[in-house]
């Protein structure tokens, strides 16, 4: 069977912490950092269950500032 | 996130394994000044990838508005012109008509296309200019604070209509987008949105080939994208989202409304 892992990287300096990116993960992956800001005081993206992302770009589509990028590897399990 | 799982996302984090890269020509050491959630982010967004893939990047000139995107120049990096409140399309036509070797394309907001630039676009949609006019509506002045513009809803509340706009006293929501395909210069009139992953795929598609038509001189193509201004309305980026796809899309629905390329 061949599994579909994936990653992705937030440009924490970048995120404003609308949120949207949480909204359109189908998987759960993402949240928001509740006890970290940053420079500019936002709460930023993160993944949160990164076991669970596919790297299907959901999050990186609707993100408005352009701070997600998505890695995914196939793997034969 | 114990030991195995960290080396394993090093593992998938390499440049090999990218499946979504930032647009090249987005300008990522500059942040850009919109409100968190703000749909002018993705509109940006897809603009720079469409005009990457289409290889066109060094002969692309931006006409830029007044209204939220006034700093569109500062984020997306192809040549950029200025234009006076709603003057967009003329100093377009004129870009146009000097180089015609040139792809442009203008990015207006709603007060810019249909309150003070109503006359500007019409006439050079009429006159078949081969631009492309990008119009996003978020049915509100967003940089001066939330006040009525000529796209807003019938009983929508701004800083300006307290109690929602009425009809008597405000008119009706003026849809420009719909008078677009009844004039003769037009050879693409769409309008999408970007709240979700696949709208935002469909705009894009929408996107390339509104600057294909430009590049082939077939005409005017206009792109609506029907947008949110959390801000402007008080809400949340999500709720702001579920509040476009239930009252917006009603009075703007989304789809091509024009597409001459089809019937060639």
């Amino acid at each position: 069977m061949i599994k579909v892992r994936g990653a992705v990287t937030v440009n924490t300096d970048r995120c404003k912490g609308c949120n949207l990116c949480v909204v359109a993960c189908p998987t759960g992956t993402l949240a928001l950092q509740r006890s970290e800001v940053n420079d500019r005081g936002y709460h930023f993206a993160y993944m949160a269950n990164p076991e669970n992302c596919t790297g299907c770009c959901s999050c990186a589509w609707v993100c408005p500032d352009a701070c997600i990028e998505v890695y995914r590897v196939k793997t034969e399990a | 996130m114990n030991l195995c799982d960290t080396m394993e996302l090093e593992e998938i984090i390499r440049e090999e394994n990218k499946v979504y890269a930032v647009p090249e020509l987005l300008d990522q050491s500059v942040h850009m000044h919109y409100c968190p959630g703000c749909s002018h982010g993705v509109v940006h967004k897809l603009i720079s990838e469409v005009i990457a893939e289409l290889g066109i990047t060094d002969h692309t000139v931006g006409v830029s508005p007044v209204g939220c995107a006034v700093f569109a120049y500062n984020y997306i990096d192809v040549d950029w012109v200025e234009a006076a409140h709603g003057r967009a399309p003329a100093v377009a036509t004129a870009l146009n008509r000097l180089w015609p070797e040139n792809v442009v394309f203008t990015y207006q907001g709603d007060g810019d296309m249909s309150a003070i630039g109503t006359a500007e676009s019409i006439h050079a949609a009429n006159r078949g200019e081969n631009i492309v006019m990008v119009f996003v509506n978020n049915a509100i002045y967003g940089m001066t604070g939330g006040q009525m513009a000529p796209t807003t809803l019938i009983g929508q509340k701004t800083a300006t209509t307290p109690y929602g706009r009425r009809v008597d006293l405000n008119g009706h929501p003026l849809e420009i987008t719909n008078l677009m395909p009844l004039l003769d210069g037009t050879c693409y009139v769409t309008r999408q949105s970007v709240h979700t992953p696949a709208a935002a795929r469909k705009t894009k598609a929408c996107l390339k080939k509104a600057f294909e038509n430009a590049i082939a001189k077939r005409g005017t193509s206009v792109v609506e994208v029907v947008a949110t201004c959390n801000s402007g309305w008080k809400m949340s980026p999500e709720k702001a989202n579920e509040w476009m796809a239930e009252h917006m899309f009603k009075v703007y629905p989304l789809g091509d409304l024009k597409d001459t390329t089809k019937e060639q």
